[in-house]
């Protein structure tokens, strides 16, 4: 018997010793100097994103050379996955030196769980304050205090369409886009006539709830939406303008593409209108740089030809914004390095670096307007005009719990027969859903 | 116990050296951050020290030459292993499920079983989830018992190149959920029109027009049984071989008695080897049946988290870790674990039973 223990003994001996030993010869020296490892949490793996995010890391590394930027990025649309993952690391207390977060509501759920750190003296060093604008700054602080630092602004309210396809059918856009869902609904009868979908839709994974909030918005208007979201709601989840919006958004399913749950992303639904398979699609101004990039990151399409854009139906004037950001976490390994990430993140070299790759703009107002698309700068330009309302669907009006409640009563719609009984129940769901997840009182 | 203890001076030298050795590895590997690239190995190194540590007090053990002591000894790490990673966890979950916890910070506050009675009062989408399962599982469980026993049935009239076919009827389980739930969306693929594609574009060129279905998106129940296609497409050869070889193991006597009988092939399957494979029948359903209630991965990858295929691990997922909502999904996580009890416990219980009078 004592043999075969003492065999078991030189077992697991050998097996520890071989364990050990891999261990520390791969120690590097640890944060012993200034720099370390920045470990940087994001949803930037797409065309186009993850570009500018390497255009970004390329200045950090030249202005930082003693930080080592890891890339923690997690694929999804949306930071649908990305936010599962972000959300068991820093339940296990093991956050990443900085995260990307929608600027608004999603970051104040960090905030107020004291996972992420205010960043006044951040903002004063860097003179951040007069270089955002001032609603921007607003959405992103609690009490007057900043919390994290938005990278760049994309619009929600685009939508794109084949020039091709409305010329074969015979439709034109009114200067300025259509004024209304109805008239809209009047040019899709046309291109159904004429054998094409009329508005390309993407999987419920976050593209049916864009082009949910893209119809309420452009039924009720700037401030009505806005309302739905206050503390108390000062919009009645119950009343006559939600109901028609819901009704809106039925009829514009119908003009949908029969397959729309069965495809992987947002690109395969962009790619319908590219291909000319469908006239319209509803997506953010991400979608540009998948049009306009060249292969394969894009489908090298030339704009106003291949391509075009024009404000959702009904949102003329309305900027429905999304801002992604990033935060200063409490309890990582290496602060300093944060703050230099951000420093880069927040800088004029670097939002001009990243912004014309991913397709967005700068949330600063001073970036050089000569390096961005034609888009672009039309879009800064309405930036800078228009009325600015959240969207829903990217987190900047609504805390996650919210959203995703929302969301499971538009896929319990969606799987219904759409019709009024269905719009009835999805209403009183969502006058529910205010009660039970909003902030506030609700009418 | 102790009576045959020998004091053995140069083992205790050599375990105070092997725990010290683990001793100063665990304060090692705990105080710094191993990284080979970008993979941790602290968690490595610390494993690697407790070994060493652990080995050194197997030594002092060994001393007592008491197998019984030393038995102890070896289970001690699996069972305090299991105990707090398995009935641990398990029974944190039902903490976390009978509290309020909703947002990103612990709150267990007493809720009783408030989270269970709104799951099954007003929660429509988790009554999707139970008929979904319930759908899935029959679906499932008799699809690849049927075709599973057939296939058995046939490879066992001794026909040429039954290892080649036997191989190819098993091949499909080696490839993951995810795989054939990302293949088969594209095969099942409902579009209609010009957008035609995958099986209904052959049928269509075959001119069976009639035979473009909508799969997985017509009305429910019936959306939901063609997601157990798949799921039947890759277990069916487990079950084959699973029943293959109960029939190997059924002797050949029985058979040739039955002949002398005058039995037909067919009353000999019927009335012998059937009722013999029953244990087999048991032991499969156990098997496929826990897949299939607790089933995630094929269903993400199919319906592309579609609400009408929705599934309970698919909202304990969103629930916990997009809403945020610890305790509702720490209640599904909760129930999915009591149906997959009720199915396996009785069966171990059976089976222990029937050990223990051997």
């Amino acid at each position: 018997m004592s043999k075969k223990i003492y065999g078991l003994f030189a077992v697991i001996i050998a097996v520890a010793t071989v364990l050990s030993a891999c261990g520390p010869a791969a120690t590097p020296t640890p944060a012993a100097s200034a720099g370390g490892q920045v470990e940087v949490f994001s949803w930037w793996v797409g065309p186009g994103e993850a570009d500018g995010l390497a255009a970004m890391v390329k200045i950090f590394q030249a202005q930082y050379p003693s930080e080592k930027f890891v890339n923690a990025a997690v694929a999804g649309g949306a930071g649908t996955n990305a936010q599962a993952v972000l959300a068991t690391r820093l339940a296990a207390g093991d956050p990443p030196d900085s995260w990307q977060a929608h600027a608004g509501m999603a970051t104040f759920a960090y905030a107020n769980a004291k996972q992420i750190q205010p960043l006044d003296d951040f903002y004063a060093k860097n003179n951040l304050n007069s270089v955002f604008p001032k609603s921007l700054l607003g959405l992103i602080s609690i009490n007057g205090h900043p919390y994290s630092v938005p990278v760049n602004i994309h619009r929600s309210n685009v939508m794109w369409y084949n020039p091709k396809v409305l010329q074969a059918a015979g439709v034109t856009i009114p200067s300025g886009g259509f004024a209304s869902w109805s008239d809209f609904f009047a040019a899709c009868d046309k291109i159904k006539a004429a054998g094409k979908t009329c508005l390309s839709l993407g999987p419920e994974g976050f593209t049916a709830m864009h082009l949910w909030e893209n119809v309420m918005i452009g039924t009720l208007g700037a401030d009505k939406w806005s309302g739905l979201w206050t503390t108390p709601a000062t919009t009645d989840w119950n009343g006559a303008d939600v109901k028609q919006g819901l009704a809106n958004y039925a009829t514009a399913l119908s003009y949908t593409n029969s397959d729309a749950s069965t495809l992987s992303d947002w690109q395969p639904a962009s790619k319908m209108v590219a291909d000319g398979d469908a006239a319209f699609n509803i997506m953010g101004d991400w979608a540009y740089g998948y049009f306009a990039n060249p292969a394969p990151n894009g489908l090298a399409l030339k704009p106003h030809t291949d391509f075009d854009w024009t404000p959702t139906p009904g949102t003329q004037n309305i900027f429905v914004f999304l801002s992604d950001s990033f935060v200063l976490p409490v309890g990582n390994k290496n602060p300093q390095g944060t703050l230099d990430w951000l420093t880069v993140a927040a800088s004029k070299a670097g939002q001009e670096a990243f912004n014309p790759l991913k397709g967005s703009i700068c949330a600063r107002t001073d970036c050089n307007q000569s390096l961005f698309s034609e888009y672009s700068q039309n879009a800064a330009k309405d930036w800078a005009s228009n009325a600015i309302v959240g969207s829903l669907t990217h987190e900047v009006v609504s805390n996650p719990a919210w959203k995703t409640q929302i969301d499971t009563d538009l896929k319990l719609f969606l799987a219904s027969a759409h019709d009024a009984a269905a719009q009835a129940t999805f209403q009183s769901a969502l006058a529910a859903d205010c009660k039970s997840k909003g902030a506030g009182a609700c009418p | 116990m102790f009576r045959s203890f020998r004091f053995r001076p140069r083992q205790l030298i050599l375990a105070a050296i092997l725990m010290l050795v683990g001793l100063a590895g665990l304060f090692y590997f705990s105080g710094t951050d191993v990284r080979l690239g970008t993979t941790d190995l602290t968690s490595l190194g610390l494993l690697a020290g407790g070994l060493i540590f652990y080995s050194g007090m197997l030594v002092i053990v060994a001393m007592f030459e008491s197998e019984t002591v030393l038995s102890i000894a070896l289970l001690l790490p699996s069972i305090v292993a299991v105990a707090i990673f398995v009935y641990g966890f398990i029974g944190w979950s039902i903490r976390v499920s009978l509290s309020q916890w909703q947002g990103l910070l612990p709150d267990y506050t007493w809720a009783g079983l408030k989270q269970y009675y709104n799951l099954f009062n007003n929660d429509p989408r988790f009554l999707i989830d139970v008929r979904n399962t319930a759908v899935f599982t029959v679906g499932f469980i008799l699809g690849c018992l049927i075709i599973g026993l057939g296939l058995a049935i046939l490879l066992d009239q001794k026909l040429k190149g039954e290892a080649l076919f036997r191989g190819i009827f098993l091949f499909p389980m080696s490839i993951s959920f995810i795989a054939s739930g990302v293949v088969w969306a594209w095969l099942m693929n409902p579009a209609t029109g010009d957008r035609l594609t995958g099986i209904n574009m052959i049928f269509h060129l075959l001119h069976l027009d009639f035979l473009i279905s909508l799969w997985y998106t017509n009305p429910q129940p019936w959306g939901m049984a063609f997601t157990v296609i798949p799921a039947v497409w890759q277990l069916s050869g487990f079950t084959m071989a699973l029943y293959l070889g109960g029939i190997r193991s059924i002797s050949d006597d029985l058979r040739e008695a039955a002949r002398v009988d005058g039995a037909t092939e067919f009353e000999i399957y019927r009335y012998i080897i059937l009722p013999m494979l029953q244990p087999v029948t048991l032991s499969a359903v156990i098997i496929l049946g826990h897949m299939s209630l607790k089933i995630f991965d094929l269903i993400v990858a199919l319906g592309k988290q579609d609400i009408r295929l929705d599934v309970p691990g698919i909202y304990m997922w969103d629930t916990t870790f997009k809403a945020d909502n610890y305790a509702q999904g720490a209640a599904i996580g909760v129930l999915m674990l009591v149906s997959v009890a009720i199915l396996v416990v009785p069966y171990l219980v059976q089976n222990m039973r029937t050990e223990t009078e051997i």
